[in-house]
């Protein structure tokens, strides 16, 4: 439990990370740092995302499977990491 | 062979030629009669018949083989083949191939709304209610107490974590070699492609008068409909004026409802809700999109224009509240639109600066730079632009100075976002570009075209680029860094007339409205709508030279004026002018008399040694000849002179 603390609380406190989301496979939010608009909005937007790349990516090699996805934007970086039952979108602004 | 019966059975055959076949009846042969029986019609009839006994019908079939029998030979007549002339060779085309047709199809238009979709919660279990928020509290404590969560995050932290150090590391995507852009030249042809037309929804059409970009972003477009035709507005015609948003071409976003049809509509720059509207009664009405469609403010009509207000534009306030209207009753007025009901001041165009109404040149376009708030200018009915200070202390003074050229109304006026000194106007057949230096003629024009120009405008993007609309629904784009004396791109919009034309602040989109209501959304080509290199030195060095062209045009002919009005005066004014070392042409006159004379001097004396002395006729002629050269080589520079004098 405290890992996790301390997981999240490092993530966030690096340089240009405007928020944490962290959903389960259902898309509920477990944790997050952002709003609850915007945390449900993420949260069920990438999450279909995310299935999509992964069925994509498997769809053209079995074997293969996604392991990160980032998502530049204009104003900022948008990086998922999957799991099985969980979620970890953190959304960033690299810009200097 | 047997009797003949009486025929039962009938086959006719028509057609030139050809055997027939005939089936045989037991115990019956049958007996064919061809005949050629031609009919009243002209066509042949081979008609061959055979019989059956009505007896035999129905028993078996005997076949037997037969010989082919020639029944009709119709030979080929040759008297035909005069009607006919031999051809050859003969051209035939053969293709082989499929063959394939072509069929074209179009949707129906639909009808398209856009809308946006709210995102709730979901995927909450059946016994957890999301709205309850100590219930969710439980779930997520649930959750996360659990060990394969626990694990689950620590590994993905450290994935995320590597990524996140990464991107503030270094930028991936930065721009390197940023120089090396300018070495790029835009080669490709300039062109526009249409993106989008807005028709009027209403079923009379109107022309559409007046455009006017939304101020921030230009996602919306602001188009004033009214009939210019003097009375003859057809009855029930709508006096509404639209706002349409440029993704949404089948419906326009706001109807404006004035009382009467708007002539001219823009944008307030300050505040984009609000909009200023010029009726065709004079009056000045103004909107604030937030309120509706109803009209916010109207002017009264005892102290508005008396004619349709043909130009309205926002000043640079602090409150940015006011505006000012000029119409062809001959008067400019200006506004707040805070006090609508009467305006805070008017000037009336006359030129001759005595305030005098009737004597007033109608106006019909205005135009205001933001950089220059004292100064604005008029373009006039009668095809003169009048540059006007706002800030003069008499009436008489507030007119300036006046540029006449055209010979048509002015439709169309506007200074070079970069170069202010410089303004481009439209009238009558031609563009010109004038300087304010240079008062008695423009200093670039384009040639005389086949049909009326009617409005123009600058691009904000490149100083040398502008576009002119014409009355055959012709947009031009000139580019005079690249060609002087034809359009760069010209371009067939639609059929009926164009009647304005706006321009979007990134020099990229342009909108054009026609005759019959139609608003024509173009894209130019990058070409056109980048700033070249070195473009702005060569823009403003071309109006330099031909603003000091002009300016020695001027000079010379203001001598010339001066030089005629002396001739008439009488020769001590030509003295005068002799003495003046300017005036070549008298001197060269006054130096060939001299000459002559002395020539003619030189012969009677040669002529009276001749008789003395009968001397060689070499001497005296080589010494003509000589004389005779030096004659010729001064009207040969006589003759320079004059031509140059014409040429200038």
């Amino acid at each position: 439990m405290a890992e996790v603390e301390e997981t999240l609380k490092r993530i966030q406190s690096h340089k240009g990370v405007i928020g944490t989301v962290v959903v389960n496979a259902e898309g509920i939010p477990i944790r997050t740092t952002l709003d609850n608009s915007t945390t449900v909005q993420y949260a069920g937007l990438l999450h279909q995302l995310t299935m999509k790349a992964k069925s994509t990516v498997r769809d053209i090699d079995p074997q293969n499977d996604l392991t990160f996805l980032r998502i530049r934007s204009k104003k900022h970086e948008i990086m998922v990491a999957p799991d099985k039952e969980y979620l970890l979108i953190v959304i960033q602004n690299p810009c200097e | 062979h047997p009797l003949l019966p009486a025929p039962t059975r009938l086959r006719t055959w028509s057609g030139p030629g050809g055997t027939c076949g005939d089936g045989e009846g037991a115990g019956g042969v049958p007996h064919p009669i061809p005949s050629l029986r031609p009919p009243a019609a002209g066509t042949m009839e081979i008609v061959y018949v055979y019989v059956k006994k009505r007896s035999e019908f129905g028993k078996q079939c005997n076949f037997s083989d037969r010989q082919a029998e020639l029944n009709i030979d119709i030979a080929p007549n040759p008297e035909l083949a005069k009607q006919f002339v031999e051809r050859n060779p003969v051209d035939t085309g053969i293709q082989c191939s499929v063959s394939m047709s072509e069929h074209e199809a179009n949707t129906e238009r639909f009808e398209m709304e856009t809308r946006g979709v709210n995102h709730i919660e979901g995927g909450w279990p059946k016994d957890v209610n999301p709205l309850e928020l100590e219930q969710t509290i439980r779930f997520r404590k649930k959750v996360e107490k659990d060990e394969n969560y626990i694990n689950t995050i620590t590994q993905l932290g450290s994935i995320m974590e590597h990524c996140i150090k990464q991107n503030n590391a270094i930028d991936i995507y930065e721009e390197y070699f940023n120089d090396e852009e300018a070495v790029e030249v835009m080669e490709e042809a300039p062109s526009a492609k249409t993106i989008n037309v807005f028709r009027d929804p209403q079923e009379i059409k109107r022309a559409a008068t007046h455009l006017s970009w939304h101020p921030d972003g230009n996602r919306k477009l602001a188009v004033a409909y009214s009939c210019l035709d003097f009375q003859r507005a057809p009855v029930g015609m709508s006096n509404d004026s639209y706002i349409w948003d440029l993704e949404n071409p089948n419906k326009p976003e706001l109807a404006l409802k004035p009382s009467s049809p708007l002539v001219t509509l823009e944008y307030n720059p300050k505040d984009s809700h609000v909009l200023l509207g010029g009726c065709y009664n004079g009056q000045i009405a103004c909107w604030d999109t937030r309120k509706g469609s109803l009209v916010a403010d109207l002017s009264t009509l005892e102290f508005s224009h008396r004619d349709p207000v043909y130009g309205t534009i926002w000043l640079q306030s602090k409150t940015g509240t006011e505006c000012f209207s000029a119409s062809t009753d001959g008067q400019v007025m200006w506004w707040d639109i805070r006090k609508i009901s009467e305006p805070t001041e008017v000037v009336i165009m006359d030129i001759t600066r005595k305030e005098q109404l009737e004597n007033a040149l109608g106006a019909i376009s205005l135009e205001f730079e933001p950089t220059l708030p004292t100064k604005f200018m008029v373009g006039t009915e009668q095809g003169i632009v009048i540059s006007c200070n706002r800030k003069a202390k008499t009436p008489a003074e507030k007119i300036v100075c006046t540029f006449s050229g055209h010979h048509g109304p002015i439709y169309a006026l506007q200074r070079n976002p970069f170069y202010p000194k410089n303004f481009l106007t439209v009238g009558d057949w031609t563009a010109r570009i004038w300087s304010e230096d240079s008062r008695e003629s423009s200093i670039m024009w384009t040639k005389y075209h086949m049909a009326y120009l009617t409005d123009a405008a600058w691009s904000p993007v490149r100083p040398a680029v502008f576009f002119t609309t014409k009355m055959d629904g012709t947009l031009d784009i000139w580019d005079f860094v690249f060609k002087q004396c034809d359009p760069a791109l010209s371009l067939k919009v639609c059929d009926e007339a164009l009647f304005c034309l706006r321009v979007q602040d990134n020099g990229c989109l342009i909108a054009c409205g026609s005759q019959l209501g139609t608003t024509t959304l173009l894209e130019v080509s990058s070409g056109l709508s980048t700033l070249q290199r070195n473009e702005k030195n060569t823009a403003s060095s071309m109006f330099e030279r031909e603003t000091r062209r002009e300016k020695i045009l001027e000079v010379r002919h203001r001598e010339m004026r001066l030089k005629e009005k002396g001739r008439a005066e009488g020769r001590d004014e030509e003295q005068r002018d002799e003495e003046l070392a300017t005036d070549l042409e008298a001197l060269v006159s006054k130096a060939e008399d001299e000459f002559f004379d002395i020539i003619y001097a030189e012969l009677k004396k040669q002529e009276a040694d001749a008789i003395k002395l009968k001397p060689t006729p070499q001497q005296p002629s080589s010494e003509e000849g000589q004389v005779v050269q030096e004659a010729e080589e001064a009207t040969g520079e006589r003759g320079g002179d004059e031509e140059e004098e014409d040429l200038a």
